[in-house]
């Protein structure tokens, strides 16, 4: 993969979109005032999008299974996050369970 | 401003800073080892500062998906800094600055923000934490990059485990909302399903229709909610 002009190009307008999104909400609140069941709805879709995203990306690289140990270390940051580990507790953690699985030779 | 912030919330955010530049590594290290140049990840990180974003876009382009459609999982994922807008608009700053402020928006900065009492605690909070990741990020992921070039096998360092990890760190207190829990798993489910047959970064966008189950419920949850 290297990076074309189309690929750069759309790096560009992904953050002038991301930068217009985050102009628009301050530029939107003395205007218009959103339904409470949109707003909610609005704030779920982060949580939907984010969670498909997670599933696939503990469990897939591309198109086929990432193996276990990618699998189990998630679990294990997962879980130091419900537990309230700080959150460089539940990065490290995640790394390293998912490295010592794979020197033991799961994969 | 900084003196404003007492030493566990400096403490806190600059925990958070440094947590950001570790991720950082993990996405330069992945972002090489799909073969982008060095200087990809981090100019990326500088201009977007949105990770989740940021992975989705890389990783559907190293998956074979073509650059639009990149771009606009990327946007659908960034649409939530619209309503983020609406929680901060007071501590963005003035003129020239609240450009910069503007683009220090995300997850962490605003979570910061919105938990600290007046405007001048807030204000500190929010730009400590902002310029912090701004720094962190970028060079996180340029170490990420250097390093991946030179590591061959990145996966033996388990960096790949780091992101869907914050992903659930960042989610978790939200699925708290019952309706919330339902579509996020709907989601989940119909996501992973169709990874295997669709193009990459479309699965997750068809979880969105995990959202039915937070239509009719809406305005009841919501309302159970308030104290």
């Amino acid at each position: 993969m290297t990076a074309t002009s189309p690929i750069v190009a759309a790096m560009l307008a992904l953050a002038a979109g991301t930068f217009l999104l985050r102009l628009a909400g301050p530029a939107l609140r003395a205007r218009v005032r959103f339904p409470p069941p949109a707003e909610h709805l609005l704030e779920a879709s982060a949580v939907v999008l984010l969670a498909g995203l997670l599933a696939v990306s503990a469990c897939f690289e591309g198109h086929s299974p990432a193996g276990p140990a990618r699998l189990l270390g998630v679990l294990t940051g997962a879980l130091l996050a419900w537990r309230r580990a700080p959150f460089l507790a539940v990065v490290l953690g995640a790394a390293t369970t998912t490295a010592l699985l794979r020197l033991l030779g799961l994969n | 401003m900084w003196r404003t912030l007492d030493g566990a919330q400096a403490r806190d955010i600059a925990l958070v800073c440094l947590a950001v530049g570790v991720i950082g590594v993990s996405y330069g290290a992945a972002s090489a080892s799909a073969g982008f140049p060095w200087w990809f990840p981090a100019l990326t990180g500088a201009l977007v500062l949105a990770a989740s974003s940021e992975f989705l876009f890389l990783g559907i382009l190293a998956a074979g998906g073509g650059p639009l459609a990149a771009l606009g999982a990327g946007l659908l994922v960034n649409a939530r800094h619209l309503p983020f807008g609406f929680a901060v608009p007071d501590v963005l700053g003035r003129g020239w600055a609240r450009l910069l402020g503007t683009h220090l928006m995300n997850d962490e900065t605003v979570v910061f923000a919105v938990a600290q009492d007046g405007l001048p605690r807030k204000r500190a909070a929010y730009w400590t934490c902002g310029l912090g990741i701004l720094v962190c990020w970028p060079t996180g992921a340029l170490l990420g990059a250097l390093l991946g070039s030179i590591v061959h096998d990145t996966a033996a360092l388990g960096l790949d485990a780091m992101f869907p990890a914050v992903i659930a760190a960042l989610i978790l207190p939200a699925l708290k909302v019952r309706t919330t829990r339902r579509a996020a798993t709907a989601a989940a489910a119909l996501a992973l399903a169709l990874t295997p047959a669709l193009p990459a970064g479309l699965p997750v966008l068809v979880g969105l229709a995990g959202l039915v189950f937070c239509r009719n419920t809406a305005a009841p949850d919501a309302g159970s909610d308030l104290p």
